[in-house]
């Protein structure tokens, strides 16, 4: 081993099972954005002289086409594409609001911590699908009412993690040396908290993109998700779990594709988690 | 005396209260500190020594109940909000702590953990702040400071850590430095170059220093003036020569009966 102690970057690559995951989704994520645009069909027009094709390499459609006579492939990119969008921004905005709420929470202890954690008990109680259902009345169904919905509900398990961390965190020696050393309560949350959360935070938000995914498509199969004809994975496995017995390949493909995903998001969090984690060196 | 002592610790009782009663920790105990000292403090586990550091500094748990009073140059910190105490913590007292792994950060590297105290305190820049931790770093005799300062903990051996412990509390320039045992935790050949670090260090900053131990060999070495504590209170306060050579109290004489030495072997 080199004297110097590999960078987070190196530790990274040396993952390999996290580099062929990021491939992958990478390359997922480029073609669902780059092939649409250059394909001669779109995810909306039927086509009724060819409904329910299988998949083959002539006639123009790979993947076959859906019973409507769309196309399955382009179909299944737009699909990738609503569900990464959403699994990656409903993720952020539950992790970013989760750890901040649990790390001031916990950090700050009595009242302050009793008042928060009530107030995610609170939301807890909140019945899931109602709640979607009342505000998809109100505001009509919006792509970025999803991120709201799906990143409300999903940020109060993170909080309470998080908030248990953070007691047990700050009572840790480090945190007095930082006291004594006159931090204030913002640089120790900021500095000292969050950054010892990041292990954990980061396994969790791997297992969080995916559920959010799979929250997406529950909603899209109630009817509450993207409005037709845009589809996403989750839409489309419904449409194709109700044709399966004479059309296999409507669910096998996005289901595929759907599971590519999610191990892909694991596969790449173990490789972070082990290359943040500096006590964890090779 | 007209200049009051650097540090006041008047009649201070300490309580926690527990399912029967309360449990005393501290009661009524009064010493000073006056600038440039070095005070050992000494006495068994559970006599009140850490808690009292910890009272000084603010440091105790929500439940615990203090009484008394504790003064910095005649200005009392005790019931002091926060942000007030943050203003003497750090800059004018500062602490060693025993267990030099976890009273560090793992997650942040040396240079950011040193520099923060000159950036929270002088409001140094990033760039000023970690010029000054490399010349800490390189005051503390780390071997390859450039390099040392891009490490984390974990990288470092348990010497090297005390001493960027040592570097961390002696960086904002305190008046008075709390060592919570800070050689306990060292094996013997490492505590004697930590011990010649903390005596070069004091004379280099003229800094008090408060030694929490329960090694009378340290405390032989390193102190001016000894204070014996047993449940809580002060039962002796010593010069140095005078305790070792003439204690006073029963307790303190049990306690150097104990030392062992090599003369004394059957």
């Amino acid at each position: 081993m080199s004297p110097e102690a590999p960078s987070r970057w190196q530790r990274l690559r040396r993952h390999r099972g996290a580099l062929i995951a990021g491939g992958v989704l990478l390359l997922l994520a480029l073609s669902s954005l780059i092939v649409p645009a250059l394909s001669a069909y779109d995810y909306y027009t039927p086509q009724l002289d060819l409904i329910s094709q299988p998949p083959s390499l002539h006639g123009g459609h790979l993947l076959g086409t859906d019973p409507l006579g769309r196309d399955l492939l382009i179909r299944v990119l737009w699909g990738c594409r609503i569900s990464l969008l959403i699994g990656l921004a409903a993720s952020c905005i539950s992790i970013v609001v989760g750890v901040l709420w649990g790390a001031v929470a916990g950090y700050l202890g009595g009242a302050t911590d009793a008042l928060m954690m009530r107030a995610v008990d609170v939301l807890y109680s909140v019945p899931f699908v109602p709640f979607v259902i009342v505000l998809t009345v109100l505001f009509g169904r919006e792509l970025w009412l999803m991120f709201v919905a799906i990143g409300a509900v999903s940020w109060l398990d993170i909080a309470r993690i998080v908030r248990g961390e953070a007691l047990s965190l700050k009572r840790r020696e480090f945190i007095d040396a930082a006291r004594v050393s006159g931090v204030r309560a913002a640089g120790m949350i900021g500095r000292h908290i969050v950054p010892n959360l990041l292990g954990i935070v980061i396994i969790y938000a791997t297992l969080t993109v995916p559920t959010v995914i799979l929250f997406e498509a529950f909603m899209s199969f109630l009817g509450l998700g993207v409005r037709v004809p845009l589809a996403s994975l989750g839409s489309l496995i419904a449409d194709g779990a109700s044709d399966m017995q004479a059309h296999p390949h409507l669910l096998l493909v996005p289901a595929v594709v759907l599971a590519t995903i999610v191990y892909c998001f694991n596969f790449i969090g173990d490789g972070l988690r082990d290359a943040l984690d500096p006590r964890e060196h090779s | 005396m007209s200049e009051p002592a650097l540090l006041q610790v008047r009649d201070l009782s300490l309580d926690f209260p527990s399912a029967q009663g309360h449990f005393a920790a501290l009661s009524g105990l009064s010493l000073e500190v006056s600038a440039g000292e070095c005070l050992g403090l000494v006495g068994e586990s559970g006599s009140g020594k850490s808690a009292l550091l910890l009272a000084i500094l603010g440091l105790l748990p929500r439940n615990a109940r203090l009484r008394g009073s504790i003064r910095y140059r005649g200005a009392e910190l005790l019931g002091l909000p926060a942000a007030a105490l943050n203003q003497i913590r750090g800059a004018r007292i500062a602490m060693v702590f025993q267990e030099p792994m976890s009273a560090l950060n793992p997650y942040m590297r040396v240079i950011d953990q040193l520099s923060e105290v000159p950036r929270v305190h002088a409001g140094m820049s990033r760039h000023a702040a970690e010029q000054r931790a490399l010349e800490m770093i390189e005051a503390v005799h780390i071997g390859d400071p450039e390099r040392r300062a891009r490490q984390y903990p974990h990288e470092l051996s348990g010497g090297m850590r005390q001493r960027v412990m040592i570097a961390m509390a002696l960086i904002g320039e305190p008046e008075i430095v709390l060592a919570d045992e800070p050689t306990t935790a060292l094996d013997v050949t490492v505590q004697a170059q930590i011990l010649a670090l903390l005596q070069e260090m004091r004379a280099r900053t003229g800094a008090a220093l408060v030694l929490v131990t329960h090694d009378l060999g340290v405390v032989a070495q390193l102190a001016d003036r000894v204070g014996v504590m047993r449940g809580g209170r002060l039962v002796e306060l010593a010069e140095c020569e005078q305790l070792f050579s003439q204690p006073q109290h029963p307790y303190s004489q049990a306690l150097l009966r104990l030392v062992p030495r090599l003369q004394s072997a059957p």
